[in-house]
């Protein structure tokens, strides 16, 4: 047997550490609630991050080109809303188009700063994070949306329906991670992406067109947030003006937890969908152990800030170095 | 000489990577007051062997002795202060801080309650930019200087402490002649203080102007050591690659074809000006000149980085608008950069993918990307430009800097375009693939390309152009036919000394 030293430790930690902590975490929920372990729960774990899920899809590939996406929350707050109201209004129909329609052009707007102007990412999507929810709250006048016949509607399919005994949500995110997976991993546009995220002069100098790479990333994003608004809204069937609030950070959290560096260039799909999962599973843990609701935030927290010094610790090899 | 003792010895070093024995049992010993140099192909470990002394990687097995005691090198920082310093094949400065500031990285002077002392640091770099006659000042940013100059901020850095070894990896790459000639004086100073000097480069004429003595690497193989004063250039070159290396000039008595590429009075605000030229298929023309002349300007302009102020530019007799790198491409035209790190390559993609990013599009099967034809260009290049990796998956990141370097042009030259344009395309790229690669141009050029080659060394231009233009300070100043030149009019006409004759 080789000897461990304590460099070899730090190394391997920081290489496996996201997976090393998750094993911790599952060894310790099991024991406390043996519930942890069951089928039923991981169906349970996995329907209830199917749209946060959703939502990641989307931003892994803004974060691998390089830039940020913190207004999805309050767009799927948005979409939710607005799918919701139109309903009633159009028919259910029309209304999903017609949500996909308006939430893309969102997207678009964002694109067209951040890729054409080249405005700051992280400025741009945190003014948008404001904008949507005052455009959400004028458009709802500040009022719950409910669908008003909530049994003469086969709208309720998407998020509370199922095909072969597996509820849709799952579906659609299984569906939805397996098209974008090959487009990001199989695609000429996947590529362009990871080299815009990865260095974007070189990018311009191979002849490609960065702005629109990011554009068309952040409309990737807003089809994800208008899936995850459609699931939603056909879920609850009514929706308060602040569904996604604070969604930006946990979606961040599992893109980055997934090991896509902030940095841009790197990440996968499936890294992602795994990230997504982690955290699923250790905010479903903490509440069978009866851990409070609201300690899960500041939870969610630490595993961001976890998430990103494990980040920069693997590619520097060790957990702590004198320079960054 | 083998009297005195070693200020640095390496025994039995071994350093693998993944897939790759970079270094397999390295012995070597550095003397006070010598420049030892370390020669080998691309690939062959130099890097990696000072980069183990530098205390930026770790020895798998063997030992590193300063001063007859064995040391372990935790970091730069400790290397640097058990007298060490190394300078850096890649720059590895902070764009955003000042010179002063990267000069004295990690040890920046102190006063009371820690903060830095302004005043003194100012000073002291002072001091240091003075002895090396450069035209910054210690207040300057990093970002905005020159490739060469942030190289001279890298070797600045040497001159801080009392070192008793100093590495130069390819200090020269981007230097202009001036600029090594203070370079030059640097080290016969160092020298003469006892500081032990290993010094890495592929350019031969520097070896045998300033080094003691020379040790090679072949394959992470330690090959030997012999005293400069008692080996040749074929002498070395034979240890490097083992075998003799033909460099006669390949004189392909090609026809040359219609204009492909024609330049009228091109100006781009006061980077260049008037600037008018063409060149036939078949045709290799060089542009020489001094760093800052505005060739690599020209070649942007061309590649639709730079929007021209005035002119025109016609491809086949018709006048062509580039406003995008995309543009180019669509027209045929290539462009391998002079910066490999910032803009020719993606460093963490893989080696496949960044050399057929320029063709992504183009190379699909159904919507995907078509990997097998992307790994059958790859193969293809990695054979015609010697390209050493252990396959495709690698990083591009983790190559060494000439096969790096190889994989630029490896990228631009699978596009076939119909005007390849070339800025510096042999930097940091040994003897032997040197050779081949100014074969290669004049061989695309024999198959009807139009090709351009800027380069600030002027062996190459003499021994790869047809044509050679001769540019000073943003414009042309005469124009050379490969049978008129002679070294001292082409000197003569890029220090601005000749007015402009038509040629
Ligand atoms: N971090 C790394 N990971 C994997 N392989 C590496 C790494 N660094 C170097 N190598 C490999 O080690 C070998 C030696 O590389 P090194 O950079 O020392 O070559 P070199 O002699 O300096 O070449 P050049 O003249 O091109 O600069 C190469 O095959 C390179 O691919
Ligand atoms: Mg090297």
């Amino acid at each position: 047997m080789a000897e461990f030293t304590k460099q070899d430790i730090g190394k391997l930690l920081a290489k496996q550490g996201i997976l090393i902590a998750f094993a911790v975490f599952i060894v310790g929920f099991t024991i406390a609630n043996p519930k942890f372990l069951t089928i039923d729960n991981f169906e349970n774990v996995v329907r209830s991050s199917a749209i946060l899920g959703v939502m990641a899809l989307g931003v892994t590939f803004v974060v691998i080109s390089g830039n940020l996406d913190l207004s999805v929350g309050s767009m799927m707050s948005f979409s939710t809303i607005v799918v919701l109201d139109l309903h009633d209004k159009l028919g259910p129909t029309l209304a999903i188009p017609a949500m996909f329609a308006m939430t893309l052009c969102l997207g678009a707007f964002i694109g067209i700063l951040v890729g054409y102007l080249k405005l700051n990412s992280l400025i741009v999507t945190l003014g948008m994070l404001s904008a949507i929810h005052g455009l959400t709250l004028t458009y709802s006048g500040g009022k719950n949306i409910d669908i008003a016949d909530k049994e003469g509607t086969w709208f309720a399919i998407f998020g509370q329906g199922n095909v072969m005994g597996i509820q849709t949500p799952i579906l659609i995110f299984i569906a939805l991670a397996a098209l974008l997976g090959i487009i990001l991993a199989k695609t000429p546009f996947g590529r362009k992406v990871y080299a815009v995220g990865g260095n974007g002069t070189a990018a311009t100098f191979s002849g490609i067109r960065r702005a629109r790479v990011v554009f068309l990333c952040y409309i990737m994003s807003a089809f994800c947030v208008a899936t995850a608004g459609l699931i939603q809204a056909s879920r609850s069937m009514g929706s308060q003006n602040t569904v996604g609030q604070g969604l930006e950070l946990e979606v961040l959290a599992a893109v980055i937890l997934g090991g896509a560096s902030l940095l841009g260039g790197s990440g996968t799909i499936f890294k992602t969908v795994i990230g997504v999962l982690i955290l699923g599973f250790i905010q479903n843990g903490l509440l069978l152990v009866g851990l409070d609701f609201s300690v899960q935030y500041v939870v969610t927290w630490v595993i961001i800030i976890l998430a990103v010094w494990l980040d920069i610790a693997a590619k520097r090899g060790k957990l702590m170095s004198p320079i960054a | 000489m083998t009297d005195e003792t070693p200020v640095l010895r390496l025994e039995g070093i071994v350093k693998t990577f993944p897939g790759v024995r970079a270094l397999d049992g390295v012995s070597l010993s550095i003397l006070p007051g010598e420049v030892h140099a370390l020669m080998g192909e691309n690939g062959a470990g130099k890097s990696t062997l000072m980069k183990v002394l530098g205390g930026i990687h770790q020895p798998d097995e063997g030992q590193i002795i300063v001063e007859e005691k064995p040391v372990v090198m935790s970091g730069p920082l400790d290397a640097k202060a058990k007298g060490i310093v190394f300078i850096h094949q890649e720059l590895s400065l902070a764009d955003e801080l000042s010179v002063a500031e990267n000069i004295y990285l990690g040890e920046l002077p102190r006063k009371r309650f820690g903060l830095v002392d302004w005043a003194e640091l100012e000073a002291k770099t002072k001091a240091i930019l003075e002895k090396l006659k450069v035209s910054f000042n210690a207040k300057t940013r990093v970002g905005d200087l020159s490739i060469a100059n942030q190289q001279m901020v890298e070797i600045a850095r040497a001159l801080t402490v009392d070192a008793k070894a100093v590495i130069f990896d390819e200090p020269t790459a981007s230097l202009t002649d001036a600029e090594k000639v203070v370079l030059f004086e640097v080290i016969s100073d160092l020298q003469e203080q006892g500081v032990g000097i290993a010094y890495i480069s592929h350019r031969m004429e520097e070896i045998f102007k300033i080094t003691d003595r020379i040790s090679v690497l072949r394959d992470g193989q330690y090959q030997g050591t012999v005293n400069t004063a008692e080996t040749d250039e074929e002498g070395v070159t034979q240890m490097m690659i083992g075998r003799k290396l033909d460099l006669s000039r390949n004189e392909s008595h090609h026809e040359l074809g219609d204009v492909a590429l024609e330049v009228r009075g091109l100006s781009c605000g006061d980077l260049f000006q008037d600037v008018s030229f063409e060149v036939r298929r078949g045709e290799v023309v060089g542009f020489y000149g001094l760093v800052g002349a505005g060739r690599t300007e020209i070649a942007e302009t061309l590649f639709g980085l730079r929007d021209p102020t005035a002119g025109t530019i016609l491809m086949d007799g018709e006048e062509v608008r580039i406003h995008s790198p995309y543009d180019a491409i669509e027209r045929g035209i290539s462009l391998v950069p002079e910066d490999r790190k910032g803009q020719g390559l993606v460093l963490g993609m893989n080696c496949r993918d960044n050399m057929t990013l320029p063709q992504v599009d183009d190379l699909k099967a159904g919507p995907f990307v078509a990997e097998g034809a992307e790994i059958a260009i790859f193969d293809q290049y990695r054979d015609k430009l010697d390209i050493r990796t252990p396959g495709w998956k690698q990083l591009v990141g983790n190559l060494s800097g000439g096969n790096q370097q190889k994989i630029v042009i490896g990228k631009w030259l699978s596009m076939h375009p119909n005007v390849l344009i070339v800025d510096e395309p042999t930097r940091g790229i040994d003897v032997g693939s040197k050779a081949e690669i100014h074969n290669l141009l004049r061989e695309l050029a024999a198959q009807g390309y139009a090709v351009i080659v800027i380069s600030s060394e002027m062996p190459e231009v003499l021994h790869v152009a047809d044509r050679i233009v001769a540019m000073y300070s943003g414009r042309i100043m005469r124009t050379f036919t490969s049978e008129e030149v002679t070294e001292e009019n082409l000197i003569a006409a890029i220090s601005g000394l000749e007015t402009e004759k038509v040629a």
